[in-house]
């Protein structure tokens, strides 16, 4: 075998359940997966090679096929179409002289489109294999499909000086962090030592209760009371228990988390320490999205640092683990899928991670924000904490807000300010709409919701608000967003697999001006099927963009129906669907 | 333990724990079900077992029964959604069942005519999907294929124990593969249980078809319902 193949396994131990990361190695060294190379790996992890290639096919950022010399990933979101993607899009093209989905025939460039890169506050965006650009224009473009040619690194170009990549100072080269309003809980100056000493000779049971005092809430989304899952988790009579944070940052539109992995790496580790002292667990790992692989040295330090410290690798310590490029690994279960090294497909529940998680062990998993908020509890005290906020969404939030308004960025606001308050605030006075929670969230009406209140009870927020004023086009949003879940299904479950397909045609069909009444009944309905049925939360929420902008602007879509022409679908084009378009039946 | 529960109004004593799906079955009340093979591993994939547990659309497969819970399976609601989930299968494939070997023996076409088919409420798709014949004990007929996952999860080599079938890909891309090296070294009996775990006639054994006259097949003999509900369902 590859002595190159052979170590890379032996890094691993040879274990399957660390498939992601051998394959990040492989493909670091051969750009791609060569099928004798597959074939090297299945008999090395006694795997049948289409079981291997089932998880590389599955990941975005994998590649079964060789690429060009540089993979160029150009961030494909509503907010980049905003903000001059198309003119961005087209001279890619025209500098790396091949298409999208393709390599040129230098086998230099190959370009690909992706999903939300979590930075909408700073779009057009795209990453160079790990290496990201912001506020990308033509020229800017042109500028480094040139320099790269010449030979320069992506590194190199973005970071002249050479800044090592476990640096803060190379994170802030490549990217902005915008941080417009802080509050009370986060990016605060804290004793990571003291705090610990304190917390650790405290009886978990303790901290547990603190948390179920703060009334803290799972910062990913569904809102789940975080000292109530520590409790839970802590009540299974396990040796071996696992903390896991969720660093999946995908809802399109957030990206509070790479905010806060950039500025308090130790607020989110020691809340991960605290949280291994509650439940007893002494394993924790942070599941680290693709797009943030320009995190991972930075990341590392940090924690070779607290290691240094003493502060981890004794009672506890934490590995971090790359994603791959899922958004529906965002999901706890497909994310501790995807930590084993398979395909990042939602479990069915029950059983729930607290029982049976990674590699079978009790799991908790919270969001980054979650751990970075229980340092501060644990600083400053339930009490506190609760003072804030309301009384059933206690304490503050993130926001990552982009879009139409004069200042994108981050703004950490207490829970129940009103969606009016939040627009003044971040200097958006023209809105009309605004995406509260990213697509599996909601659309609202700017006329309409202005008073309404961000808190679990009302207008429940996991951080990104995208704002949008009267010249944009919504329909367009809601067929950006039913393009995204298409993508995005793993296909698990039959509703979001074969639903979602035909939301989208349906939207597509709206806006070619060919959708009727019944379309819209149809999308009611069908929208419906799948947010009883599915497996996951991206099934059960994929049809928001459609039946929220329904509810709340309804106009756009009445605006463009028509009418059923004699016994005929508005939408069959007989001519079209005829040999010849027809002409033999006119004669 | 054991509890009450009630489904579609009737009273049921039966033990915590218990799949919805065989409880109800034991108690003589059809659930349509896909993926689910009775004492194996939950798969959870086709919906189509979809009822309501106290208001709330679940898939039966994945509950397991507890005290108090009041289950509805006959309701107007939900009943639609079972067979829009089977409609959504019939038209993101190709399946033919006139000339289709499985036929009479099809779980797909069985519970079709359970929920109450007719045509499907969504477009048709005719999608091109390529056939994997290299193999020279199974035919692998992707145009049928509804992406339960039986064979991925229950069909192993019997050696080394990989994986005969996998997926590859994600979403409406999603697409069966098989292992033609791996294939080659199954036993005829191994064939066999492949192809009846198929819940339809995307894995065919080879040599075989067609061996029952219409009017005799499985099915027809007696229906998935009344094998479902019988006491002893064994074939």
């Amino acid at each position: 075998m590859n002595t190159q193949i052979k170590l890379i396994l032996k890094r691993y131990c040879s274990d399957r359940t660390r498939l992601l990361d051998i394959l990040w190695d492989l493909q670091g060294l051969y750009g791609y997966f060569p099928e004798a190379v597959v074939t090297q790996l299945s008999e090395s992890l006694n795997m049948s090679a289409n079981d291997i290639y089932g998880v590389i096919s599955f990941y975005h950022f994998f590649h079964d096929r060789p690429t060009g010399r540089y993979k160029i990933y150009l961030s494909d979101t509503v907010i980049a179409r905003m903000n001059g993607y198309e003119e961005v899009r087209t001279a890619l093209e025209q500098e790396a002289n091949c298409h999208f989905g393709g390599t040129d025939e230098t086998g230099t460039f190959s370009l690909f489109y992706t999903n939300c890169i979590g930075l909408s506050d700073q779009e057009p965006a795209m990453l160079i294999d790990d290496v990201v650009f912001t506020q990308l224009s033509p020229g800017k473009v042109r500028v480094i499909l040139s320099q790269l040619r010449q030979n320069k690194t992506p590194a190199e170009i973005v970071n002249p000086e050479g800044l090592p990549s476990s640096e803060l100072a190379y994170v802030e080269r490549l990217v902005k962090s915008n941080i417009r309003h802080k509050g009370a809980v986060f990016f605060k100056k804290i004793n990571h030592r003291v705090l610990l000493d304190k917390c650790l000779n405290q009886l978990p049971e303790h901290i547990v209760e603190n948390m179920i005092a703060s009334h803290i809430r799972g910062r990913g989304g569904a809102g789940f009371p975080t000292g109530l899952k520590w409790q839970l988790c802590r009540d299974v009579e396990a040796e071996d228990k696992v903390v896991i944070c969720n660093a999946d940052e995908g809802e399109p539109g957030t990206f509070k988390d790479r905010v806060l992995l950039t500025h308090s790496p130790r607020d989110v580790f020691v809340g991960m320490i605290i949280a291994g002292h509650a439940i007893g667990s002494n394993y924790g790992l942070l599941y680290l999205r693709a797009e943030y692989r320009y995190l991972k040295d930075y990341l590392e330090y940090q924690l070779q640092q607290l290691r240094t410290e003493g502060l981890l690798g004794i009672d506890f310590d934490i590995r971090i683990q790359m994603g791959a490029g899922a958004y529906v690994c965002g999901d706890e279960t497909a994310l501790i899928e995807s930590c084993e090294g398979k395909r990042g497909v939602p479990r069915v529940k029950p059983p729930f991670p607290i029982q049976n998680g990674y590699l079978g062990r009790p799991t908790n998993v919270n969001n980054v924000e979650t751990f970075a908020a229980v340092t501060t509890i644990m600083e400053r005290g339930a009490q506190w904490y609760r003072s804030m906020g309301t009384k059933e969404s206690s304490g503050t939030r993130l926001l990552s807000v982009s879009g139409d308004c004069a200042q994108p960025g981050i703004y950490e606001v207490e829970w129940g300010i009103t969606l009016g308050e939040i627009l003044d605030m971040v200097g958006a006075q023209d809105a009309s709409a605004v995406q509260v929670s990213g697509p599996s969230g909601e659309c609202v009406s700017v006329a309409k919701d202005a008073e309404r209140e961000l808190c679990y009870d009302d207008l429940s927020c996991n951080g990104s608000f995208m704002i949008f004023d009267q010249r944009q086009d919504l329909l367009r949003v809601v067929q950006e967003f039913m393009r995204f879940f298409v993508d995005e299904s793993c296909g698990i479950c039959v509703p979001c697999r074969v639903g979602n397909v035909e939301l989208l045609r349906k939207v597509d069909r709206l806006i070619d001006g060919k959708g009727c009444q019944k379309d819209l009944d149809d999308l009611v309905s069908w929208g419906k099927l799948l947010r009883a049925t599915s497996r996951c939360g991206l099934g059960t929420t994929s049809a928001k963009p459609i039946l929220t902008t329904l509810d709340t602007f309804p106009g756009i879509y009445q605006n463009i129906l028509t009418r059923k022409q004699g016994t005929l679908l508005a939408s069959f084009d007989l001519k079209e669907a005829l040999p010849d378009g027809g002409r033999f039946r006119e004669e | 333990m054991t509890i009450q529960i009630s489904i579609d109004g009737k009273q049921i004593t039966t033990t915590a724990g218990k799949t919805l799906v065989d409880v109800a079955a034991e108690n003589g009340i059809y659930i349509p079900t896909l993926c689910y093979v009775k004492n194996k591993t939950c798969l959870g994939t086709c919906r189509v077992c979809s009822v309501k547990v106290s208001g709330n659309v679940m898939s039966a497969c994945t509950v397991a029964v507890s005290d108090g819970m009041k289950v509805e399976v006959d309701e107007p609601e939900v009943s639609d959604m079972r067979k829009a989930l089977v409609e959504c299968l019939f038209t993101e494939g190709n399946h033919n069942c006139p000339s289709c070997e499985k036929s009479g023996r099809c779980e797909l076409q069985a519970v079709g005519y359970e929920v109450g088919m007719v045509v499907s409420r969504f477009p048709y798709r005719f999608p091109v999907r390529e056939r994997n014949h290299t193999s020279g004990k199974i035919w692998l007929e992707r145009d049928r294929c509804i992406l339960c996952l039986r064979c991925v999860e229950f069909i192993h080599d019997a050696e080394s124990g990989k994986k005969i079938f996998s997926l590859s890909k994600r979403g409406a891309k999603a697409r069966i593969e098989i292992d033609t090296e791996l294939v080659e070294s199954m036993s005829a009996g191994q064939v066999k249980v492949a192809a009846n775990l198929c819940p339809v006639g995307c894995i065919i054994e080879k040599g075989h078809g067609f061996n029952e006259p219409i009017g005799q097949r499985k099915y027809e003999k007696k229906s998935i319902r009344e094998r479902a509900v019988a006491k002893n369902n064994n074939e």
